[in-house]
């Protein structure tokens, strides 16, 4: 640590860094890229493998026969829903009952903050219907989910059917150590949010549902499983949960390890497996599949009835079927055998799935990027703030001597955070507005305008974000002292470079993919703006790589993604339809992307909005 | 002449014959022996059947006179009572968890896993050393692993476990000692040596149908040894010893692999029964049919004669009863394979008058909440129970939000006994005596923080979670039918266990589900991850600041230049100070 003490050689470093800092700055930023896209490159990823014992080379026989029984059952489910015109609950409770489970409902009411137009909800009532299937001689300490939807028109009628049949296959092996809990919730996932509250007896979001009646104890894994039709060319595993958390990778793995058994098609993000990575195409497929991990990861909302599992500690995905036009198709009996041999070797967990990997993305099924792989990409990024940060420290502590007026010196410093207090108040104010006001005057905005409350609550958060950026030009006339004018915008830059790099390394760590495309946006932002650069120019710059328009690049590349590219028009109308949902999420599911992004990013940015119009 | 002596002999025979039964007789005052099986068929398909083995032994005990004659009653256990001064002792081994909602009270209940609780007389001084030692010989006896109890799962509770027997004035719980491994595994390890303390063993009687492979496919699985001291007449002047042991079991009827809905000895046992156990001084099968009067439930073939009533659980039931002492039992075919084949479809889930879950709320690893749920479903009268929640040391419970709550308003207990805990010392212990309103459901809440253990006190599968043992609730329940107040009487074993003092209540003991909890728990597989990365940061980064705050800084002086130092030699070796 020479380099450190020795005052010369320190210097000689600094000065370098000082000197070099814009290349330095750049290249961090193209290798940071950089490495980010040769992560999908298959030479560079791992093989999946399964890391958890009690799966990996226990072996387990899948019998389950009765595939086409099941599809009558789901038949029979449909008739009875479309009867009833929601969920048939008695129907329900007495199929299961005939299954020899102790069946018990739930019933649960939420009323959302505003109407949610795609789904087209505002007061919801509904009833969840689960079965739990004692294990013999088990204690009720462990068990196991699996779940279907009960949506509305003909979806998923397959789904409740197998998961039925399911349930009359399993009551009748004797290998069970784990209760299995068959569960049927109805709108989605505000029935499935009202049974994991009511089971762990929280209330997290203010919902109103009845109290359990039956529990199985701690749950170790959940399935949920959506099936729309009675063959299935794939199946398609979702992974990405509430606020980017993940599932244990050996889940995914287990899914994946079955498939290859039984000899059906999976997919992940909908896309298959190409083997010709070394192909201009085959890495381009593999890059898309991961950027579509990432872009769900960074949504921060489940992706799937499991994704709300997981704040329990609860490993959970979502198992969907898919019928394409591929030639070759799998039966519901095979299906039923793949989802038999998961439970089976789960069932055989001795602990929580633990062993295997928290923090992956996926280029495919058969390869992981970990965490220890993907990091360097946003540190490399990272790093560029606090090369910025270390560049204006040393032009602070530089100008003091060089004015060498030691009166002034001393005396700077109190002026010098209040002028960098008050555009970190303003700004946050402006945030907690942005925050706060929309679900407000929600009402208030419909009496005046001529719009629906989901309309008014996204036009006002795009108002006040946008009358945030007129505020804080006011803040710099409280230091009058003139002579501090060049040193006040510095400070602020330096606190608010600090400040992003903080933000964005917490983000990361919680959800790499939302702190990577932050990351991606906002720090050339940060590290480029000053007072001194053309104003018209860099102001569009700063507003195109704001948090915002973050997100609708990102809406219109999601789109791109999954080959349905839209139109800016109607990219506009799923935009705005995205920030209603992400507050939604919010509301409902506790996400916390738009309390993040309102309280603490968009002030953040502020920061260098009122940085850049610094007179 | 022939037939003359024919009589003689015939009369020397009897004769004979008598002094043998005489001499029998007299042994059978040192001690008899009853054995029982109850089946009772639930609605949900499923049987339920109970075996009881009493053993009575005809000793003054308490006067500490040497034993050294035992005959039926088993010498291992014998000689524990003796030897650790042991006046009560009831160990229960189950699999599985008792489902009151569809199956109803049980005869004997138990928690999951291993239970054992035990009164010392009053004579014993060191009663925790005596016990410690108990548990391991037990553990070795019933190859168990009671030796894993020690004193951070060892409780005394005040009032909760009183003893069964005679003796009941020295109830002073110093003497008491209670403790529940909730993990215990139970297996055929844990039948053989329960079955080697029957008189028969399983060679004959009863104990036959004890087969470990049909034993152990079933829901439910509980055996369980009790020894206490009971009255030996109705005066009660001296008293004997009892050893009861009992074995409980229920049968799936999904699981059985048949679609028909029927039952028999042997499709429950894969054994029929040919004979009695020739030692047993009684030896019956009750098969409850108190829902079955005209047969619409079920029919029982072969169909008998005897009926017996018997209040159990405040509730008269009625029994057919087979006597396995009578030949006429077996029939013409010397076995007998007993059928209950269902007529009816299933039945509701009961709704036995007390019933209670556990559950743990809340999420993340930091804290929690513990919830018990007493439910009351008597429509009218309210009746009191004793709530027992031991927690290990490891939940830290905050006792202040404790919070007892029935029909939305604050129920306070008439009698709280809190033991707090002490790391790796002894777990809390809660009591608390509560009034059950009728029709009620009674709710116990309170908080806890989830400790960081030591690195070595983590179990092999950290993981997996850590167990907190039931909450037992005794109570006194409103009975339908008067109670039968006279213990001495002659009455079927499994309405006998529980002394009953009143004849409006009955005495149920219920116990909740175990509960899992995960405890905040470090990535041991990454041991040589921690140590380097904490090394390097160490090194880097503590080491390097370190440097910098205590190295003094000192302007260093430009070197001089070639002739100067040349100049400073020569002008040292003049000894002028150099320049």
């Amino acid at each position: 640590m020479g380099l450190l003490s020795d005052p010369n050689r320190r210097q000689a470093l600094i000065n370098l860094l000082t000197r070099l800092n814009a290349p330095i700055c750049f290249v961090c930023y193209f290798a940071g890229v950089a490495w980010f896209m040769g992560l999908a490159f298959e030479p560079f990823t791992l093989r999946t493998y399964m890391s958890e014992n009690a799966m990996g080379s226990t072996m387990v026989e899948e019998r389950f026969p009765a595939g086409e029984r099941a599809l009558a059952t789901g038949r029979e489910f449909a008739a009875h829903k479309k009867k009833v015109g929601g969920m048939p609950v008695d129907w329900l409770v007495k199929t299961m009952q005939a299954r020899g489970l102790e069946v018990f409902t739930q019933s649960f009411s939420r009323t959302l903050p505003f109407p949610d137009e795609n789904t087209e909800r505002y007061v919801v009532k509904g009833t969840n219907v689960y079965g739990i299937l004692r294990a013999p001689r088990a204690p009720r300490t462990e068990a196991l989910v699996l779940s279907a939807p009960c949506t509305p028109g003909d979806n998923n009628n397959q789904a409740v059917g197998l998961l039925l049949g399911l349930a009359h296959y399993f009551r009748n092996q004797v290998y069970w150590a784990k209760d299995i809990i068959f569960l049927v919730n109805e709108h989605d996932l505000i029935g499935m949010q009202a049974w994991l509250e009511g089971y762990h007896h929280t209330n997290v979001t203010g919902m109103d549902w009845s109290p359990l009646q039956g529990r199985g104890g701690s749950i170790q894994a959940a399935l949920s499983l959506e099936l729309s039709s009675d063959v299935v060319t794939s199946l398609d595993i979702v992974l990405e949960g509430l606020n980017g958390q993940l599932p244990n990778l050996d889940l995914a793995n287990l899914f994946y390890a079955f498939c290859q058994k039984i000899g059906v098609l999976c997919t992940i993000q909908g896309k298959l497996q190409r083997s010709d990575w070394d192909s201009a195409s085959g890495y381009n497929h593999a890059v898309q599949t991961m950027m579509l991990m990432v872009m769900k990861q960074a949504s921060g909302r489940p992706w799937g009835d499991h994704g709300l599992f997981l704040r329990y500690h609860i490993e959970a995905a979502t198992v969907k079927g898919v019928n394409s036009f591929r030639h070759y198709k799998t039966d519901a009996t095979t299906i039923g055998r793949l989802l038999e041999g998961m439970y089976r070797k789960l069932n055989n967990l001795l602990e929580r799935l633990h062993q295997s990997y928290f923090f992956y993305l996926l280029p495919s099924l058969s390869h992981f990027v970990s965490i220890g792989y993907y990091m360097p990409a946003f540190g490399l990024l990272a790093v560029i703030l606090l090369l910025r940060a270390l560049d204006l420290w040393v032009q602070l502590s530089a100008q003091p001597s060089r004015t060498e007026d030691g009166v002034a010196g001393t005396e700077q410093s109190n002026p010098g955070v209040l002028s960098v207090l008050t555009p970190l108040v303003i700004s946050h104010l402006t945030g907690a507005a942005l925050y706060m006001l929309p679900v407000r005057f929600q009402e208030v905005a419909v009496e005046h305008f001529p719009v629906s409350e989901t309309e008014a609550v996204v036009l006002t958060a795009i108002a006040v974000y946008t009358a945030g950026l007129a505020l804080p030009h006011n803040t710099h006339r409280y230091p009058d002292a003139v002579t501090l004018h060049h040193m006040g915008w510095r400070v602020l830059k330096l606190v608010a470079l600090l400040y992003l790099a903080v933000l964005l390394g917490c983000t990361a760590v919680i959800n790499f993919s939302l702190g990577f495309i932050l990351a991606l946006t906002l720090v050339p932002a940060a590290a480029y703006v000053t007072p001194h650069v053309p104003k018209a120019l860099s102001a569009f710059f700063l507003v195109a790589l704001s948090p915002a328009c973050t997100l609708l690049f990102s809406v219109f590349f999601f789109q791109e993604l999954q080959e349905m590219p839209v139109s800016f028009q109607d990219g506009w109308l799923l935009y705005l339809s995205v920030i209603a949902q992400g507050m939604l999420d919010h509301y409902l599911y506790g996400s916390l992307v738009f309390p993040l992004v309102a309280l603490l990013v968009y002030p953040c940015w502020l920061l260098f909005w009122n940085i850049l119009f610094w007179k | 002449m022939a037939a003359h002596r024919c009589r003689y002999l015939a009369c020397l025979l009897l004769l004979f014959l008598s002094v043998i039964l005489v001499t029998m007789s007299q042994e059978t005052t040192l001690g008899h022996e009853q054995h029982e099986l109850v089946i009772r068929p639930l609605h949900s398909g499923d049987i339920y059947a109970s075996f009881q083995f009493r053993t009575v032994w005809e000793t003054d005990f308490m006067k500490g006179n040497k034993v050294s004659h035992y005959r039926l009653f088993p010498k291992s256990l014998g000689q524990v009572i003796s030897k650790f001064s042991v006046r009560e002792l009831h160990i229960s081994f189950t699999q599985g968890y008792w489902r009151t909602m569809q199956w109803g009270q049980p005869f004997i209940p138990s928690p999951p896993g291993a239970e054992l609780w035990v009164w010392f007389q009053d004579s014993v001084t060191d009663v925790d050393a005596t016990w410690k030692e108990l548990t391991n010989v037990l553990s070795g006896i019933f190859c168990a692993s009671l030796n894993f109890i020690d004193s951070t799962n060892t409780l005394q509770p005040s009032a909760s476990f009183k003893p069964l027997g005679i003796g009941n004035g020295t109830t002073d719980h110093r003497f008491l000692r209670y403790a529940t491994l909730p993990r215990e595994i139970v297996c055929t390890e844990n039948l053989t040596p329960w079955k080697k303390l029957l008189p028969c063993g399983s060679k004959a009687g009863l104990a036959v149908l004890l087969k470990s492979e049909k034993l152990f496919h079933s829901s439910f699985h509980s055996q369980s040894v009790h020894i206490r001291p009971v009255c030996q007449d109705r005066q009660c002047k001296s008293s004997s010893w009892e050893l009861r042991q009992a074995l409980n079991v229920v049968f799936d009827l999904h699981t059985s692999g048949q679609s028909k809905r029927e039952w028999s000895l042997f499709k429950m046992f894969s054994r029929t029964l040919t004979e009695a156990c020739p030692l047993a001084s009684s030896s019956k099968i009750y098969i409850d049919v108190t829902d079955n009067p005209q047969e619409e439930q079920f029919e029982l073939s072969p169909a008998t004669p005897l009926l017996s009533q018997a209040v159990v659980l405040g509730d008269r039931r009625t029994f057919s009863v087979y006597d396995l002492t009578q030949q006429v039992t077996f029939g013409t075919v010397r076995s007998l394979n007993l059928m209950i084949r269902w007529k009816s479809s299933e039945g509701d889930m009961l709704r036995p008058l007390l019933h209670a879950e556990r559950y743990v709320t809340g999420y993340g690893l930091q804290t929690g909440e513990i919830h018990t749920l007493m439910y009351n479903n008597h429509p009218f009268r309210s009746f009191p129970v004793l709530l027992l929640d031991s927690v290990p040391w490891y939940l830290r419970l905050y006792i202040h939000t404790l919070k007892v709550i029935s029909k939305g308003k604050d129920n306070n207990p008439s009698y709280i006994h809190y033991q707090p805990s002490k790391d790796r010392e002894r777990p809390h212990l809660l009591e608390m005596l509560l009034q059950l309103p009728p029709h009620s459901v009674t709710e116990v809440t309170v908080q806890f923080e989830r400790a960081l253990l030591k690195w070595t006190e983590y179990t092999p599968d950290p993981n997996h979670g850590f167990y907190v043992g039931s909450s037992v609730i005794s109570s006194l329940v409103p009975s339908t039918v008067a109670m039968e107040t006279n213990i001495t009487m002659e009455q079927p074993l499994f309405s006998s266990f529980f002394p009953c003092k009143e004849e409006s209540s009955y005495f149920a003991r219920v116990y909740t589900e175990p509960l899992l909890v995960n405890l905040p728990t470090p990535d041991f597989s990454m041991p040589y991850n921690v140590i380097c990365l904490t090394c390097t940061v160490v090194a880097v980064g503590y080491g390097s600041l370190y440097n910098l705050l205590t190295r003094s800084f000192q302007v260093e002086e430009p070197n001089p230049g070639l002739a100067k130092r040349i100049a400073n030699v020569i002008r040292r070796m003049r000894g002028v100070p150099p320049l």
